[in-house]
């Protein structure tokens, strides 16, 4: 199972402003491992989506150029303080985690 | 919905199929010009991963706002932040211009989000990092360049 993710939203006026921090390796299958010569195999999020209170705001694609550990950052208008804020990651292996937050 | 999406774009040979998709309720307009299917990821360089997000040239734009180092010590880390004040901005998209496969990231906006993303890539060598934009059905983009001192791609 995979690491769970940190996800922090916070209101700024109207906007919610919401950082997902996620636990990932993010191998992109070029890099060789410095012990054996070998070349690490991919492993990175393909996938991310996130909702408030059940509705998608946000759903982005990703390949193995994004850093380790990946972080996000998006701002929602609209959204309220209590409301459930969900994140979802599928990587390339078929692994996935959901995490939620409420907004604070 | 993506394998059909797939299928759609992979069939179409101009703009006139989809938009005949399109007119038959098939795909909505926005699926079609933002959401990137997997071949775009592992496009080797930008022209072919422009044509397999299926998006059209793109206009270059003042109101796109990127923000990143302009000189990134660890290519591995380098933090990007794209704001786009364009009205109806529905998809950004991060490629860093000389990475093996040069889209990093797309986002689709829905719901309230706004046209702006925050997030952190690796960067091969020194490169422009371009910001795609998707706003009313229409293509903009903007460059900054970044300079890499030690590469974060391969060993």
């Amino acid at each position: 199972m995979a690491e769970p993710m940190k996800i922090r939203a916070t209101m700024a006026g109207d906007t919610a402003d919401i950082k997902v921090l996620m636990n990932h390796p993010m191998e992109t299958g070029q890099r060789k491992d410095a012990k054996t010569g070998q070349l690490v195999p991919a492993h990175y999020i393909t996938e991310v989506t996130a909702t408030i209170n059940g509705a998608a705001v946000l759903k982005a694609g990703m390949g193995g150029g994004v850093s380790k550990n990946p972080y996000l950052g998006f701002k929602v208008k609209g959204a309220k303080a209590g409301d459930k804020v969900s994140v979802s990651w599928v990587d390339n292996t078929g692994d996935k985690r959901t995490d939620e937050t409420t907004v604070g | 919905m993506n394998a059909l999406r797939r299928n759609v774009l992979k069939g179409a040979t101009g703009a006139g199929a989809v938009a005949v998709a399109v007119a038959a309720g098939l795909i909505t307009p926005t699926r079609v010009l933002a959401g990137a299917p997997r071949s775009a990821f592992e496009a080797k360089n930008l022209a072919d991963a422009m044509k397999g997000m299926g998006l059209p040239p793109a206009t270059d734009s003042k109101d796109i706002t990127i923000k990143a180092p302009d000189i990134a010590e660890n290519g591995a880390v380098v933090p990007v932040e794209v704001t786009s004040s364009i009205a109806g901005t529905s998809a950004i998209a991060i490629i860093a211009e000389k990475n093996n496969t040069p889209l990093v990231a797309d986002f689709e906006f829905s719901g309230g989000a706004q046209g702006y993303v925050s997030t952190r890539i690796k960067m091969g060598s020194t490169a422009l990092v371009r910001a795609i934009v998707t706003a009313g059905g229409k293509t903009y983009q903007a460059a900054k360049e970044v300079k890499v001192t030690i590469g974060g791609c391969g060993g």
